[in-house]
């Protein structure tokens, strides 16, 4: 299984990084020669790529709270908690958390909507790493305003899915 | 697949204006579509890819799920409550079925 795995990983990883380069190159970002083999992270550059498909641009960081923990023993299976400290009013409220993590197979692992009713901008849930990896968090303000902070997991099993 | 049955925590009653927490659990093998079987076959993708909770029919919260979420979802969020009412919550599954669940509130 872990054979398979890191097969479909390199020849995903080379795809994404010609894809990466691209959309870096597309969003004016810099790409320094001789960084080739960090941007060779596949999802990191995935991970640039969702986040400017979704918002245009790359947000500044911002204060959201991300409950993580430092060491995962078991990557099947890692609690997760995202808090932002807003009024969530009709007039002003958090719209969207995107989480999303640049180790594993595909960046994406979890969108939460909300609305005022919501109360609390907050969320928890359960997820998969399967390495050591940053997980990136996202938010979006009712007011298009969006914001960004990412913590790194040391995963000492990775969930391989199951 | 061991019959789904999703699990939810509301509190009884609030007081007006409260902001309560609601946890939800459903049982699911969340399969990735990453894993192959013993023959080196890949398993296809079934996963819940949609949560969504409603409060008197109207939708305040959902979720898009992706395969890096873990097996049996779990889901915590909050909710303000304002009246008394039902709390509906659905689950979307790959295969197109909905799994649901409701809730009742009372004002404290």
């Amino acid at each position: 299984m872990l054979d398979t795995q890191e097969t479909g990983g390199t020849s995903r990883r080379r795809v994404l990084f010609s894809l990466g380069g691209a959309a870096a190159v597309a969003t004016g970002l810099t790409v320094v020669p001789g960084l080739g083999p960090r941007l060779a992270h596949a999802t990191e550059a995935e991970v640039t790529d969702v986040i400017t498909e979704m918002l245009g641009e790359m947000p500044a960081e911002g204060a959201i709270s991300i409950d993580l923990p430092e060491i995962a023993e078991n990557g099947n299976t890692v609690p997760l908690s995202v808090e932002i400290d807003a009024p969530m009013t009709a007039d002003s409220y958090v719209q969207d958390i995107m989480v999303l993590a640049d180790g594993n197979p595909s960046p994406r692992v979890a969108q939460f909507h909300f609305t005022p009713m919501n109360g609390k901008a907050s969320a928890s849930t359960r997820m998969r790493l399967v390495q050591t990896q940053n997980v990136v968090v996202v938010a979006r303000m009712s007011d298009g305003q969006a914001m960004m902070a990412s913590k790194q997991v040391k995963v000492t099993i990775g969930g391989c899915g199951g | 697949m061991a019959r789904i049955r999703p699990r939810v925590r509301v509190p009884g009653e609030a007081a007006a204006g409260d902001v309560v927490e609601i946890k939800t659990l459903i049982n699911h093998p969340m399969e990735s579509g990453h894993r192959k079987d013993e023959d080196g076959n890949p398993i296809p993708r079934q996963i819940i890819n949609r949560f969504e909770a409603l409060f008197n029919g109207q939708e305040f919260f959902s979720v898009d799920l992706y395969p890096s979420v873990s097996s049996n979802p779990y889901i915590s969020f909050f909710a303000k409550v304002d009246e008394a009412g039902e709390f509906t919550f659905r689950w979307h599954d790959d295969d197109g079925s909905v799994y649901e669940e409701t809730k009742g509130i009372a004002l404290s």
